[in-house]
């Protein structure tokens, strides 16, 4: 039987008693007087609330205890009193047990559901995928369902179809509305050779695509899968729960009989008075509100944040967010476009970009690729190059045509010549945020080739509203202080740490944390060990795999803007677990002395009917605040007034 | 007298209750059956978990079947949250559980609301 259907039979039997109840003092009693009640109630415990007995049973030989171990006893003391005392002719209380039955039973139908819409928020996700597909086979578009796609076919997508799986553009142009999935509310202009996402939604143009990835592979289902892991992720702070949830129920078992016997051993007052007290205490009790507190709003808030383009990787993540004080950028992809591109080239332009161009065609550094694209658009001849030989952090060299060249950064300089006239062009190329490139043979500098990555759009804006929120802000690059401060007085960091070995970023991460937590955001392979060290890692999501999967946040939409909403978006979470925490302690705290009967004193005191609904009604509060994090405002701008 | 009667009454409960659920008792531990490759095992759901603790072969693939025979709502789901498992629990049914048996470990599980635990260990 369905908790819903306990729920009705018992309200439907509870209801004659409650009329009773509240018409008694206008002279109006139940037809039957106790036996009617004896026999409704008979009929509640036995349909509605015997499921909580075997529960609580089954449990008991488990040496353990739960919520329906506290119900069943309530109800059970209550039912079985009022037998013996109508046997005896004393006042009965057969309605407490109904109605505490009736009341626990509703908070559970109402719980229930919120629960399982919670759960579902990310599932739902699945469903955004299309059914089929039209591919080509042999030479012709045949339709064919989802699951049979592979990699590697070419598939047609017509406006207002769905992409069915990820892919790149082989033929035609369109704009995409991929908000599904990266959050994203501007559609997408993508032509040839652009990728497309699984399940996003084609507007306006016919095209075809290359089938990459398929299934369990696709974008959609491996942020399923991440968010997922999130939303049943273990919080920190649920450590406090745990241990609490382990002695509740056997200690308000052994308060509720301390309760009987003051009352009825050391106050004087009567079996009937003291046994209510302690059937309240019994019943006012409610471990459910502390172990939902945290399970349930984890659960919204990483969904939500997921909608937004935003994975929260679990609940040690978000717990972390609540102390940074540091936030450190990556230059190269994180605040710039991560696209740099050739803009001068001091010396012979021929002579340097061919050299430059053989040393650096092999390398996957982004620099090298701008030279090499640079070397392509100006038909450069790319010479034969020999016993190539990286310098760690510095360079490359190699032979070409029989004479030693090398081409790299200014660290280089400690160990070659460069002209005083080089040297002032080198500066004043710094100083306009350019990266200068020394291209030489044997010992002496023969060029200069000067790269700028210009700052994303947003970058100024998510920076402004970081340093809003009171957090101080580095730029961590390997690039030359003078290009790096260049940038970060455009986009507004507060200091720099430049010329920073790939490897050495860690350390500098480390050395960061001193002053309290740190979080890191970056994109590559080389950002992996500091986005692990970082207190919370923070990985662009056009980023490098191996970066997504060393963050603790990934952000889908590769917009820094959305380190300010992460950083809300987690602090709010975690403030509402505190709040869904604090308010099931405070409840249970005060709930249990005024069950108890502290105050009777002072004329406060609760029947076992009003602390059963108090507990119902506590754990139902506990899952409507955490839902209610669906719709709390995330301010992405702290605006200074 | 019946007052003295019910006081150490009480007390002798309010001790059965430490001395049970407090007291150092026995969890079971069962091993899975290795057959074919793979490895399974079946908990049942009622009033917690039995077995409580499961042990299982790192680099086997394995399933934990879950039964529930409990109607109490606060063990309609399983929570794994190191496999970002979340199943519910239809009364009465069996639901296969796959677990991932690649890194030996141990690993909690716990009904939905974090209030019963049991555990796999994988050596």
């Amino acid at each position: 039987m369905t908790i819903t259907k306990r729920f009705w039979i018992s309200l439907i039997f509870s209801l004659p008693m409650l009329a009773n109840m509240i018409l008694m003092p206008f002279g109006w009693m139940l037809p039957g007087g106790n036996w009617t009640q004896l026999i409704l109630t008979t009929v509640v415990m036995l349909v509605s609330a015997r499921p909580f007995w075997q529960s609580a049973w089954a449990s008991f030989t488990k040496h353990h205890s739960n919520m329906d171990t506290l119900v069943a006893i309530g109800t059970v003391t209550a039912y079985v009193y009022s037998i013996y005392a109508m046997m005896t002719g004393q006042a009965v209380f057969f309605e407490s047990a109904a109605f505490v039955t009736t009341f626990v039973l509703l908070g559970q139908v109402f719980e229930e559901r919120m629960r399982n819409n919670a759960s579902n928020a990310v599932e739902k996700l699945v469903d955004l995928q299309a059914k089929d597909a039209e591919v080509m086979r042999d030479g012709q578009l045949v339709k064919i369902p989802l699951s049979e796609v592979v990699v590697g076919d070419i598939v047609r997508v017509k406006p207002g179809q769905k992409v069915a799986v990820d892919g790149t553009i082989t033929e035609g142009t369109s704009t995409i509305d991929e908000s599904m999935v990266t959050g994203e509310s501007m559609p997408v202009d993508k032509k040839t050779g652009d990728k497309v996402i699984g399940s996003t939604i084609n507007s306006n143009g016919t095209f075809m695509f290359r089938a990459e990835k398929v299934g369990d592979d696709t974008m959609l289902s491996q942020i399923v899968e991440l968010v997922k892991k999130a939303q049943n992720s273990h919080a920190p702070i649920q450590n406090l729960t745990d241990k609490v949830s382990d002695i509740f129920v056997p200690a308000v078992m052994i308060i509720s009989i301390l309760t009987f016997i003051v009352w009825y051993v050391f106050l004087g007052a009567s079996i009937a008075s003291s046994l209510i007290f302690a059937v309240s205490v019994m019943v006012i009790a409610c471990p459910c509100a502390l172990g939902l507190a945290t399970p349930t709003a984890l659960m919204v808030g990483t969904g939500r944040s997921a909608r937004m383009g935003i994975l929260i990787k679990n609940g040690e993540v978000l717990e972390a967010v609540n102390d940074v004080k540091t936030v450190v950028f990556d230059k190269t992809g994180t605040i710039t476009v991560g696209k740099p591109e050739v803009t001068d080239i001091v010396g012979d332009e021929k002579t340097v970009l061919s050299f430059a161009t053989g040393l650096e065609q092999s390398s996957e550094h982004p620099l090298a690729s701008a030279i090499v694209k640079k070397a392509d658009k100006e038909n450069i001849t790319v010479p034969k190059v020999s016993e190539f030989k990286a310098i760690e952090g510095k360079g490359v060299e190699a032979l070409i045509d029989g004479q030693r060249a090398f081409v790299g950064n200014d660290k280089l300089l400690a160990d070659v010549k460069i002209d005083d006239s080089l040297q002032r062009q080198v500066v004043k190329l710094q100083q306009e945020t350019k990266t200068v490139v020394f291209v030489g043979v044997e010992n002496k500098v023969i060029g200069l080739i000067a790269i700028q990555d210009a700052p994303k759009e947003t970058s100024k804006e998510a920076i402004a509203d970081l340093k809003a929120r009171g957090l101080k802000t580095v730029m961590l690059t390997g690039d030359n202080q003078l290009v790096a401060e260049a940038i970060a007085s455009q986009v507004g960091i507060d200091s720099v740490i430049a010329d920073v070995l790939p490897s050495d970023k860690a350390d500098h991460v480390k050395a960061l944390q001193q002053d309290g937590k740190v979080a890191f955001v970056g994109d590559g392979i080389n950002d992996a060990p500091a986005l692990t060290v970082a207190d919370v890692g923070i990985a662009m999501g056009s980023g490098t795999d191996i970066a997504i999967e060393s963050g603790g946040i990934v952000l889908v939409k590769n917009d820094l803007r959305d380190v300010d909403r992460a950083l809300a978006l987690s602090k709010k979470t975690f403030n509402r677990i505190k709040l869904n925490l604090f308010w099931a302690f405070v409840y249970n705290v005060l709930g249990i002395p005024v069950a108890a009967g502290i105050f009777y004193g002072i004329g406060l005191s609760l029947s076992p009917e009003l602390a059963g609904l108090a507990m119902a009604f506590s754990s139902l509060s506990v899952v409507t605040s955490s839902m209610l994090l669906n719709k709390a405002k995330i301010t992405s701008k702290v605006k200074i007034a | 007298m019946t007052k003295i009667i019910v006081l150490i009454g009480g007390l002798a409960i309010i001790g059965f209750i430490v001395w049970w659920f407090f007291g150092k008792h026995e969890v079971a531990e069962v091993s899975a059956d290795v057959a074919n490759d793979s490895q399974s095992i079946n908990v049942e759901v009622n009033g917690g978990y039995s077995p409580e603790t499961v042990v299982l072969k790192q680099g086997v693939p394995a399933i934990l079947n879950f039964t529930r025979k409990d109607k109490s709502s606060c063990l309609d789901r399983v929570v794994f949250s190191d496999f970002g498992i979340n199943q519910a629990l239809p009364i009465n049914e069996e639901q296969q559980i796959k677990i991932d048996t690649t890194n030996p470990g141990e690993y909690q599980w716990a009904c939905g609301m974090d209030m019963f635990h049991g555990k796999v260990i994988v050596k």
